[in-house]
């Protein structure tokens, strides 16, 4: 049964599909996270995803940086659509990888969706007073946390207009 | 869930209409708050004049084409106002200029969002704000 629902999804899915890829150009999303698990389940989720996009990941806020910037092993990579930014991270914190992006005039343009553990009052505020699109508390089960990766999608590439990365 | 409280600045009477209905239906208690220039919204925001003791939005929901000062000047002057920049904002407005897009991204929108013209679209972009608002994006002030 799970099998033969997998082929009828497959066989609806498939022609949105090739129509995305004509007339879309692939969205980059760049995931800031360290946590292995978290990494595999948002790279899982976002395989499910109709829309054409390649992930990629940074496991500090550090590296997040050079990314952005272009620096040292990502020179020449291309400014990310989206960012999924976490919070608890090693060397740089998200906040801080929030607030360097908000103040940049060439990165401030770019959506930041906060995707942390927190739920904590003062971590939420801080994040929407420093500029975070938006704020979202991962669940803890993988069941919702697909849910939310999709509504991810379904939010941001199919209600929101994404802005054009800044040259 | 408390109730949450909207501002909706939008000139447009056939667009307030349809606002106004679409979080009627909506499972999140809502209380939507018509302004329907940028002066009157930033009177509001400020809780000035007849404004006083308003309780702050949680949601602003910003049209571009507004008379006097347009949403985009708006967004910036929330987007710039230690007291109100934590409140997000979403555009909602006919425009699909990338310009437009990105200036308001820019001036920090929180979301962009390009009006459908048919009604039922409309409705349910106004629910796809609603789900995930409610579902996912945690504020409280």
């Amino acid at each position: 049964m799970f099998h033969l629902l997998r082929i009828i999804n497959k066989i609806t899915i498939e022609p949105h599909l090739t129509t995305k890829t004509i007339t879309m150009n692939e969205i980059q999303i760049l995931l800031v996270e360290d946590n292995e698990g978290d990494i595999l389940l948002t790279l899982e989720a976002f395989k499910e995803l109709k829309v054409n996009n390649s992930v990629v990941v940074v496991r500090d806020g550090a590296e997040a940086i050079e990314f952005l910037k272009s620096e040292g092993q990502f020179a020449g990579t291309k400014l990310p659509h989206l960012i999924l930014l976490d919070i608890n991270m090693p060397r740089l914190n998200g906040i801080e990888v929030l607030d360097f992006i908000k103040k940049d005039e060439k990165l401030k343009r770019i959506p930041v969706v906060m995707l942390t553990t927190s739920s904590s009052e003062s971590d939420i505020s801080e994040c929407y007073e420093k500029s975070a699109n938006c704020f979202i508390t991962k669940p803890l089960d993988f069941g919702s946390f697909l849910g939310v990766v999709k509504s991810i999608e379904s939010f941001w590439f199919n209600v929101a207009q994404l802005p054009r990365p800044a040259a | 869930m408390n109730e949450i409280n909207i501002l909706l600045v939008e000139d447009n009477e056939g667009d307030i209409i349809l606002t106004t209905e679409a979080f009627k239906d909506m499972e999140m208690e809502n209380r939507l708050t018509v302004v329907k220039n940028g002066e009157e919204a930033l009177r509001y925001l400020k809780k000035q004049g007849q404004y006083e003791g308003v309780p702050s939005p949680q949601l602003v929901l910003l049209d571009i084409n507004l008379p006097g000062i347009d949403g985009k000047q708006l967004l910036g002057l929330i987007k710039k106002d230690e007291e109100l920049k934590d409140i997000p904002v979403v555009m909602l407005t006919c425009s699909e200029d990338d310009s437009d897009i990105s200036d308001c991204y820019d001036n920090q929108v929180n979301w962009y969002i390009t009006k459908p013209i048919d009604y039922d679209k409309y409705t349910k972009v106004m629910h796809e704000i609603e789900a995930f608002y409610v579902s996912f994006v945690a504020y409280n002030k």
